[in-house]
């Protein structure tokens, strides 16, 4: 598949677009044409070809300090994801991190990931996870290391290469039985935020947990995500990076692009094929084709981001 | 040492006291719920005031045990750990995992 392809739009009909989402969940590659997304091919093919823009990179769920089954060593595998930042062609711009970035919240956890995640030499613009807030003071342990200059429970936004970008917190306050919450005190921040936005904008929005629903009898997704989503209607190029699922998963909704990425730790199974989510044990020679980082690049003159999922190794 | 034995002494004369006083009273029977696949099994239970809950968690993943009035929480419970509750008054306790909120079960407390 040439770069040229790539540009072209609506170069794949549905059912094309349904084929590769069955090919998702075995680490084959995702970019995104016309809005539609479409398989790219291996590693080696995706990053041969030459990005043109500005790329950032997403990690997610690295769950430093499990050491249970489904990866003894999740510090091991961050470290490798880190280590194949270094070997991308073009280097990106920043890191996000999606949350999970610790397992149960302790001190050692979060010295460990930020002693490995900065090796990579990139700043980098966290949200919590579920994971990240286990202290005895609910996230103050979070706030007070990667929390500086947020708002709230942590949330923010900021501006890159014309694109802005916004951090949500959907782990915290929730409700029995429900899901997700961003709660009306974030959620009057991001209609604020967007006031007086052009819709030309290029918005990208990440929070750990997906902001769409994913699956119900599993809690992936979030109660007042759509409120979240209604204040973004109106801008034409909408990106939304989650994680929590340990998986890619990615659908397209006028102008919205939700897309969840893989985490460096344990994969987590399809949704309703378990009889729950939780790390998911596979033979250790497969644990490296379900973990990784999503790198995602903005092009000029492109209406939509290309979305390009890295495995820590090829299929 | 020597002063270590009157204290055992009394001790052991007070935990005679208790199981004394817990036999009088037909004290409740322990109730253990696990955590196992992101589900509290027994999901609902009844039992009668007095009784000590203690929940176990068996997944790979912590989880909480929140109240829904707050009348309990647990800490975060990774792997194996416990949490453990007296319920003394009756009535019904909704709760939930806090990190799961999916994850909820029901405990009907009769006087």
């Amino acid at each position: 598949m040439g770069h040229d392809e790539r540009d072209q739009p609506g170069g794949i009909d549905r059912r094309g677009a349904l084929h590769c989402m069955v090919w998702a969940g075995t680490g084959v590659l995702w970019g995104l044409s016309g809005g539609v997304p479409r398989s790219l091919g291996m590693v080696g093919e995706a990053m041969a070809a030459e990005p043109s823009g500005f790329t950032f990179l997403q990690l997610s769920d690295s769950h430093v300090g499990f050491d249970k089954p489904a990866n003894p060593n999740a510090l091991g595998t961050l470290q490798e994801a880190v280590t194949r930042i270094g070997t991308l062609q073009k280097k990106p711009e920043f890191l996000i991190h999606t949350g999970d970035i610790s397992h149960l919240s302790k001190p050692k956890e979060f010295d460990d990931a930020d002693q490995v995640i900065g090796g990579a030499g990139l700043q980098v613009h966290y949200v919590p996870g579920e994971h990240d807030l286990l202290d005895d003071e609910v996230g103050k342990a979070y706030l007070d290391r990667y929390g500086r200059g947020s708002k709230g429970a942590g949330w923010y936004s900021f501006d890159s290469h014309g694109v802005h970008f916004i951090g949500l917190v959907n782990v915290v306050n929730l409700k029995a039985g429900g899901l997700g919450n961003l709660g009306d005190e974030q959620l009057e921040w991001l209609e604020d935020d967007l006031r007086g936005k052009s819709a030309s904008t290029p918005i990208v929005v990440f929070a750990h947990i997906p902001l769409w629903l994913v699956y119900q009898d599993w809690g992936w997704g979030t109660e007042d995500g759509a409120k979240a989503l209604s204040y973004l209607k109106r801008f034409g190029s909408v990106t939304v990076l989650n994680g929590h699922i340990h998986q890619i998963i990615q659908k397209v909704e006028g102008n919205v692009v939700f897309h969840t990425a893989m985490s460096t730790a344990f994969p987590q199974p399809a949704p309703g094929t378990a009889p729950s989510a939780g790390p998911m044990k596979v033979p250790d020679d497969q644990l490296r084709k379900v973990l990784g980082t999503t790198s995602i690049e903005v092009r000029h003159g492109s209406k939509h981001l290309a979305l390009t999922d890295m495995p820590l190794a090829a299929s | 040492m020597s002063f270590l034995f009157p204290r055992r002494a009394a001790a052991g004369v007070a935990l005679a006291l208790l199981v004394g006083l817990g036999a009088a009273r037909a004290a409740p029977q322990p109730v253990t719920i696990k955590i196992d696949n992101f589900t509290f099994s027994p999901a609902e239970i009844t039992v009668p005031a007095g009784t000590t809950v203690t929940w176990t968690n068996g997944d790979d993943i912590p989880h909480t045990v929140v109240a829904t009035d707050k009348s309990f929480r647990s800490k975060a419970l990774d792997t194996g750990d416990s949490f453990t509750t007296t319920l003394a008054k009756p009535g019904t306790f909704q709760y939930f995992c806090s990190l799961h909120p999916h994850m909820t079960g029901r405990i009907t407390v009769t006087p």
